[in-house]
């Protein structure tokens, strides 16, 4: 009895120092990996960013100028709502397994596994939806030269959004249907990158300097990367112990 | 003075100081609101561009203060209550909302109102209008957050997280909107270029604002305090409290 008190100290400090990355990488692989066996749900995202792309020019006009001048604004749009969607059942599945209890009860801090949650739902998300949407970009007519900023804006934009939305998924998955609260919490949040990410493209079509735009966009992934985790952490131990 | 604000928070003696207080906040919200509201549509001369039309500041732009202060009052008052568990700081959040969200309303509407004679048009997409908007869904966010939960302690945590997530975004959503409106719209006219007030037009709207002020604090009072006898129903000194006015 006395041996074990005295080992287990020795023990928690020669596995704390990786610990905490091993949790995060486990988190992250478990993540992907539970994400891989829905592959329908993995393609839903992209579907509806395609579809509401599809609507546009129905509702507005075939017309290619018209297009071409509304499409940064359309691409962006619709690609946030996409990743809004998906939103929804980034910590639900969790929430209803127990295992998000079991990540609270976890040693490693829950911010840093939320943070691979969240690392996750981009790669799967984000990221696809960055690299679908000069594709899509073709199809409204938007000016070529404009289609490597568009994604890139993108691929920075979606983590932020991905980061920020995953705060009001985790204040609503205790709530039985969310998913439209969690809009409304999140829509205006999401401003910012809506604008800093549209400009940019903007800017390339016009052919101005896009650098300002990206940098705004850096910063705005550089700070909620700083503060999203924490809010995320606190978020899922209020929607668990109410 | 640690003891001092620390009494504040026992939701019975902020009941019973609050009671003090009241009177005096809702005597100088009345009289300055009456006077700023008499001189402002009476007294001050016309404005020579717009007529008359520019008396609606008087309540536009009181309000639209208030809407943004009362946001950050909420978030301070989220912000002690997740660090040191004042259920009192709570319910001054929880009553603050509606009455936020209802003066962004007021602010957006006594806007297009105004916009009709100014601008020929009820809305216009110009930043201060767009920073307003989004303000105003902030506010209905934070409400609805609250109403959603089952149990009374999440929705006040969850809200109060929400509050303070929102705080450090109005200052990001405020100059990304103005970036935006610079690039998009810069022919158009702009709000922030009015020219400069004469003090005879410029004291009655800030007697308006300092009346709307202790208008907010009055209302904040009188509301947390029957938000405070709603909670601790079950409270000895609420009950004695009753038997009492009974």
């Amino acid at each position: 009895m006395t041996q074990g008190q005295k080992t287990t100290p020795v023990i928690a400090e020669a596995t704390l120092p990786g610990g905490l990355w091993i949790a995060f990488t486990a988190t992250l692989r478990r993540d992907v990996t539970l994400m891989f066996r829905r592959r329908g749900e993995l393609l839903n995202p992209l579907v509806f960013f395609a579809l509401v792309i599809t609507l546009f020019p129905i509702g507005i006009s075939p017309d290619r100028e018209v297009l071409a001048l509304i499409a940064p604004g359309l691409l962006w749009v619709a690609a946030l709502l996409a990743a809004l969607l998906s939103l929804d059942s980034l910590f639900r599945t969790d929430y209803d397994d127990g295992s998000l209890e079991q990540m609270l009860l976890a040693p490693q801090p829950l911010a840093a596994l939320g943070l691979a949650k969240v690392l996750a739902h981009w790669l799967l998300t984000g990221l696809p939806l960055a690299l679908v949407a000069p594709l899509l970009g073709v199809t409204l007519a938007l000016p070529p030269g404009s289609y490597a900023v568009l994604a890139l804006s993108l691929l920075l934009g979606s983590a932020s959004l991905s980061l920020i939305g995953a705060i009001g998924a985790a204040l609503t998955v205790g709530i039985a249907r969310g998913g439209v609260l969690l809009s409304l919490l999140i829509l205006p949040l999401y401003i910012p990158v809506l604008i800093f990410g549209v400009g940019a493209v903007q800017a390339a079509v016009i052919g101005e300097g896009v650098a300002a735009h990206l940098a705004m966009l850096g910063a705005l992934l550089a700070a909620s990367l700083l503060l999203a985790p924490w809010a995320i952490a606190a978020s899922l131990r209020i929607s668990i112990n109410g | 003075m640690w003891t001092f604000i620390h009494k504040w928070g026992s939701p019975k003696w902020f009941y019973a100081m609050s009671a003090r207080v009241q009177p005096w906040c809702w005597a100088a919200a009345l009289i300055l609101i009456a006077l700023g509201t008499v001189w402002g549509l009476a007294f001050a001369p016309a404005d020579y561009q717009q007529g008359d039309s520019f008396r609606i500041i008087y309540v536009h732009v009181p309000a639209a203060f208030l809407a943004q202060s009362v946001f950050v009052s909420m978030a301070a008052a989220s912000l002690v209550f997740m660090v040191w568990k004042i259920k009192v700081a709570d319910m001054a959040a929880t009553v603050m909302a509606p009455f936020g969200a209802v003066m962004t309303f007021v602010a957006l509407f006594s806007g297009a109102v105004w916009g009709v004679p100014t601008w020929g048009t009820w809305w216009m997409w110009d930043a201060r209008l767009t920073s307003m908007l989004i303000l105003l869904f902030l506010f209905l966010g934070v409400i609805a957050l609250r109403g959603a939960f089952t149990s009374r302690d999440g929705g006040s945590k969850a809200a109060s997280v929400l509050a303070m997530v929102g705080v450090i975004n109005i200052p990001i959503i405020k100059y990304s909107v103005d970036w935006w409106f610079t690039l998009h719209q810069s022919s158009t006219f702009s709000v922030t270029s009015r020219p400069a007030m004469p003090t005879e037009m410029w004291l009655p709207l800030l007697i308006m604002v300092l009346g709307f002020y202790c208008f907010f604090i009055a209302l904040t009072l009188m509301r947390t305090r029957s938000e405070i006898l709603r909670r601790e129903i079950n409270k000895r000194w609420v009950m004695d409290l009753a038997k009492e006015a009974r």
